[in-house]
């Protein structure tokens, strides 16, 4: 069977197994369809956290960047995993307890103030659905090189599949489809990887092949070192120090970014127990682990594998992947030197091979000569990442309005069914409105995602830990530190980011600090604002004092519903 | 009412300490040997792996993970012996 045949029949599968889950667990009320009844197993819940992390760009380009960032790449390896126990520690156990649907919901309770609800909900909005259009876009992506689909038509077949599970099952239907996501992704990203680690080191652990011996009785990475510096790259392990204050403040945001992100955070509200929430964190980052360890490696075997295969080696004898992808524009010679072999090198004058880090995920199988069935499990495999995160994303931006601007903002009195009739056609227009984003995606969309974490680290995260761990934070204090935060972070980003229209340069970076890292910054100037302003101005009143003593024990969660006892 | 608050208090106290100390591990593991002190752990090898890198690249999630698992651990025997913990 050839490669396509391969992918249709592969992807098919999934998306049946996905229309079986929504039509099985489809929600019957608000709470079914906001928090999936509150009864999902720790460990599932887990797994369907894992998926609703693991993005498109976790699966398809994360292990390309590194490939290309050498040792600096740890940045996303420790910033988009350090998030959880940030999460597990200071965050989950606690909203858990507190027992509502939303981030907004907490917000605005614990600081007794509408306006505050309002600031969490539009911040909330926007951060889901910056995200959530890449996906789309993603989605779209796979679509068309795999599949020969128009693009378009890639995206709307992506709509159709998220409309159908996440208008009929809400939570319920997303947890349980992002279950069955989970296991295709995890698969399809480590049988390639287990199969190169084999072929290049004997070592079918790929987390422990990258560090072993390769089949000539070299290790691995000292060669990729030393084929590095023979190109006149920096050597793959060797730290780069000009930017090592940067690495720090964008592993900061990433992971501060992380454990503020509203589509995260709703998921431990799904558990049925507080304990259930601390050991779901636990099991959601094991799983996210599998493919976050894994990735490094990936980029060891693919970037030895692209100096091996392809430099210094005549045109007329590369082989056919390299010809397939050169015909998506993603990978392209230039023969500056007319001697018909491709020379691949650090200076940009002399270097004739350009490659997209893109494909590196997808490339992989193929540069390795893997089977097309592994190919094909690949593609799935990025389709279930990206349709994953998209369904858990529009769900935030359906319960934001149906929930927290409808009921709690607009019309206390609407019933039980008004709101979930609301919540469906909110998701509906969401749905349609992120993929006809996606179809014409505005050019600063991914650099829109820095701002997205920037902003989920200056507002919510500060937010929701002087919530919990400061009895004495007040309305003026947390609001105060919530929008001088997300203004100055988000006025950083714009100023530093040309793609934004802004006019800084590179070199008046404070301390070196690029957009993608400032969210730091901004979170520490909310707290200290926070408490600076909170310890200046009238303390809460008596009853969210007693709703922080509340949420401080686990006891009594099955019956909380967020009023003080 | 006077012995309960009192409890609670120990509680939560307890519940600090144990934060301080996983969080001093969190940052350690991946700020610390991961970025600032990367290079001078580089001269040390893991097997095939200078060690700073396996810390960016491996060792910090696998720190993180383990963390996650030990707080779960603790806060439940802590729950159980304030009298805390859900039925």
């Amino acid at each position: 069977m050839s490669t396509q045949s391969w992918t249709y029949l592969l992807v098919s599968i999934t998306f049946l197994i996905y229309i079986i889950i929504a039509i099985v667990a489809r929600a019957g009320s608000t709470k079914e369809f906001y928090v999936a009844g509150g009864g999902v197993n720790p460990i599932a819940n887990g797994m369907a956290t894992a998926a609703d992390w693991m993005s498109a760009a976790s699966f398809l380009s994360m292990a390309g960047l590194i490939a290309f960032m050498g040792f600096s790449g740890g940045q996303y390896l420790m910033g988009w995993t350090g998030g959880y126990v940030l999460l597990a520690l200071l965050l989950a156990p606690y909203l858990r307890k507190f027992g509502k649907f939303t981030v907004p919901d907490f917000i605005g309770e614990r600081y007794y103030s509408k306006n505050a609800r309002l600031v969490a909900l539009i911040c909330a909005l926007f951060v889901s659905f910056t995200y959530v259009v890449g996906q789309m876009k993603g989605v779209g992506v796979a679509f068309a090189r795999f599949l020969n689909v128009p693009f378009d038509t890639g995206v709307l077949i992506g709509i159709g599949i998220v409309f159908f599970y996440a208008v009929l099952g809400g939570m319920k239907g997303i947890t349980y489809t992002q279950v069955a996501q989970f296991c295709v992704l995890i698969f399809a990203f480590t049988v390639p990887a287990i199969f190169i680690s084999l072929q290049m080191t004997g070592n079918p652990i790929p987390q422990l092949g990258f560090g072993s011996k390769g089949t000539d009785g070299v290790y691995l990475l000292e060669k990729l070192n030393l084929l590095s510096k023979d190109l006149g790259f920096d050597s793959y392990t060797s730290i780069d120090r000009g930017n090592l204050v940067n690495m720090f403040f964008i592993t900061g945001a990433l992971m501060f970014g992380t454990a503020g992100l509203p589509h995260v955070i709703v998921r431990f509200f799904t558990v049925p127990r507080v304990k259930d929430a601390r050991i779901s964190a636990g099991w959601a980052l094991l799983f996210i682990a599998i493919l976050y360890t894994t990735a490094p490696a990936v980029a060891v075997f693919a970037r030895t594998n692209i100096i091996n295969t392809l430099s210094n080696k005549s045109y007329d004898e590369v082989p056919q992947w390299f010809t397939n992808w050169e015909n998506t524009g993603l990978l392209s010679f230039e023969d500056k030197n007319n001697d018909g072999k491709i020379q691949y090198l650090a200076d940009t004058q002399l270097n004739e091979l350009t490659v997209d880090r893109d494909i590196i995920v997808l490339a992989n199988p193929e540069i390795a000569n893997l089977p097309p069935w592994v190919i094909g499990l690949v593609v799935a495999g990025g389709l279930a990442a990206a349709l994953s995160t998209a369904a858990g994303l529009l769900l935030v931006i359906s319960t934001s309005i149906s929930h927290d601007l409808l009921k709690n903002y607009l019309r206390p009195d609407i019933s039980e069914k008004g709101e979930l009739y609301a919540a469906r056609v909110a998701i509906a227009v969401a749905v349609v409105a992120a993929g006809l984003a996606g179809l014409n995606p505005p050019g600063f969309v991914a650099q829109v995602v820095a701002l997205a974490f920037g902003l989920a680290a200056s507002s919510f995260f500060p937010a929701i830990i002087l919530g919990i761990f400061d009895k004495r934070m007040n309305r003026q204090g947390a609001m105060s530190g919530m929008i001088i935060g997300i203004l100055f972070t988000a006025s950083y980003i714009i100023y530093f980011k040309p793609q934004l229209g802004g006019p800084g340069l590179q070199e008046n970076f404070w301390w070196g600090i690029s957009p993608e890292g400032i969210g730091t910054l901004g979170m520490i100037l909310n707290f200290v604002i926070a408490l600076v302003v909170s310890r200046l101005t009238p303390p809460p009143p008596k009853e969210v004092v007693e709703l922080t003593e509340h949420i401080r024990t686990p006891r009594g969660a099955e019956v909380s519903t967020g009023q003080a006892h | 009412m006077g012995i309960m608050n009192k409890n609670k208090n120990t509680y939560w106290k307890t519940n600090l300490k144990y934060l301080a100390i996983l969080l001093a591990i969190w940052f350690t593991v991946s700020f610390l040997f991961g970025i600032v002190f990367a290079e001078y752990l580089n001269q040390f090898m893991l097997g095939g792996f200078p060690l700073g890198f396996w810390f960016a690249h491996q060792g910090s999630i696998y720190a993180f993970v383990l963390l996650i698992f030990v707080y779960v651990y603790l806060m439940n025997k802590l729950d159980k012996k304030y009298d805390v913990d859900e039925l």
